[in-house]
């Protein structure tokens, strides 16, 4: 177990090889109730929204999720986000759990003077998530009253989940299928103790924070704190396509954005695939011909391939490389550079 | 707790096993690989290397983190465990035998007598729980 955010976490269970091969496999089970909620309720719901995020929530339907950062006046990015449109009056926001309460502060510092308010529910709701490619058919006997098959990805509805009211959402931080669950109250433990009893150790495993990591790592999903941070903006981190500068509407950050834009990025995010043995980790030095070019942001092993893998920022002049350096306690090793995800699951 | 009687032990998790031929094999500790999770990789030393005690002479890289390995007794390094190389999980499966890491031949016997026994180490590991 670790601190983190408050929360004390555990980092594994029965191991994180383990565990994240149970994940690709089958499907796996992670407490994940550090994350923080932020509720924004009122008939201008949504336009206060997309006056504080980058992507358009504008075009959602009932029941649509949407990934987004939020950036400051300045294009740094303050947290990576879902956003759930739950009614044309009632907007719903993960956010990361480290970055819960400077969140709340710069939501409320920036929302602008409509009708709408904005409450942080984070204490209010368990989250689960249950990730892998038989997570359909193990939750599926647990839900009552809708049909689980029918709900898309990137689409969420309330269902009775082992008789307690859940948002259910097809999303996840995994790279597989799966389904996040966001359970008001006391109603978070009945789900957690169902799944638990009916399904632990045999057809379902328990998951920590370390194989969150692994799992995201090789979808490439990036992390803040680590590979998304208020030094860096979202067109260098390959998040242009939720960055919606044509949107009509503006947004915090949209000046600052549209003048990175014009001018071009310095750097961008590559994904790093060590060639032989080893591992990469965070704060290495990459290298191009011989010089420096940036460094790791994240890095680790990778289960489903057998291989290091590594995500980093390198000059803008060298981001079409297709090999490069990295070095590990002072020695250089030849790494694969990608635009791609490590690993994309079947379909 | 698995701890063979035979075998001695470092304040850093490492054990020594005296092969009576003047070289002893080193590893790390069942407490060791199981506080670091699944090991991937494990940088090996090269034969000949000389080590004072406590020299940094490896690296352990498990999913999650990544340690030094401290030469517990001073010497040459005679051989590499190279099944490491391809196998690195045989530290977790059997940090005792078949996840050993260097054999290292003794420039001062004296200094295994350092070293905690097997009653000693359970000591101390119970002493840095609680």
């Amino acid at each position: 177990m670790v601190p983190f955010a408050g929360f004390e976490m555990p980092v594994q269970y029965q191991g994180i090889k383990d565990e994240h091969l149970a994940v690709r496999s089958a499907v796996g089970l992670f407490d994940v109730s550090h994350m923080g909620e932020v509720e924004v309720r009122g008939p201008d719901a949504i336009a206060a929204v997309d006056a504080l995020v980058t992507n358009n929530v504008r075009g959602l339907v009932d029941g649509q999720a949407l990934y987004t950062v939020m950036c400051a006046p300045d294009g740094g990015i303050v947290d990576d986000l879902i956003v759930y449109r739950l009614a044309e009056d009632h907007v719903f926001i993960c956010v990361n759990a480290a970055n819960r309460h400077k969140d709340v502060a710069f939501m409320r510092e920036h929302l602008p003077n409509v009708d709408a308010t904005l409450e942080d529910t984070s204490d209010h709701y368990v989250q689960l998530a249950l990730q892998g490619p038989k997570a359909e058919a193990l939750l599926k006997p647990l839900v009552d009253d809708a049909d689980l098959s029918a709900l898309k990805l990137f689409r969420c509805a309330w269902m009775q989940v082992a008789g307690v009211n859940a948002l259910v959402a097809r999303t996840g931080y995994t790279g597989e299928d799966g389904f996040e669950l966001y359970i008001p109250g006391e109603g978070g433990a009945v789900v957690f103790d169902t799944l638990v009893e009916r399904y632990v150790p045999n057809d379902l495993v328990m998951c920590g924070l370390g194989a969150r990591d692994t799992l995201r790592l090789e979808a490439r999903l990036p992390l803040y704190g680590q590979d998304l941070s208020a030094e860096i903006n979202p067109l260098e981190a390959g998040l242009s396509w939720v960055v919606k500068l044509d949107a009509g509407h503006d947004f915090v950050g949209k000046a600052a954005l549209e003048t990175i834009k014009a001018q071009g990025v310095t750097r961008r995010l590559r994904g790093f695939r060590l060639e032989g043995r080893g591992v990469l980790r965070p704060g290495y030095a990459i290298f191009v011909d011989g010089r420096p070019v940036g460094e790791l942001t994240s890095g680790g092993y990778a289960p489903t391939l057998d291989a290091s893998i590594g995500l980093g920022y390198i000059d803008v002049e060298h981001t079409d490389v297709e090999r490069a350096e990295v070095e590990i306690r002072g020695r250089r090793f030849p790494v694969q550079v990608s635009k791609k995800p490590f690993y994309s699951r079947p379909r | 707790m698995q701890l063979p009687d035979s075998y001695r032990y470092s304040k850093d998790h490492e054990w020594v096993s005296d092969q009576g031929d003047g070289t002893v094999l080193v590893g790390i500790t069942h407490y060791a690989q199981d506080a670091l999770g699944d090991i991937v990789f494990v940088e090996l030393p090269e034969v000949g290397a000389e080590l004072n005690a406590e020299d940094d002479f490896g690296v352990v890289e498990s999913v999650k983190t990544v340690s030094d390995v401290y030469a517990p007794v001073s010497g040459e390094v005679v051989a590499i465990n190279d099944a490491l190389e391809d196998a690195p999980e045989l530290v977790n499966e059997s940090p005792y035998q078949e996840g050993w890491i260097v054999r290292i031949k003794l420039s001062d016997p004296a200094e295994i007598n350092a070293l905690m026994d097997a009653a000693g180490y359970e000591a101390f590991l119970n002493d840095g729980e609680s």
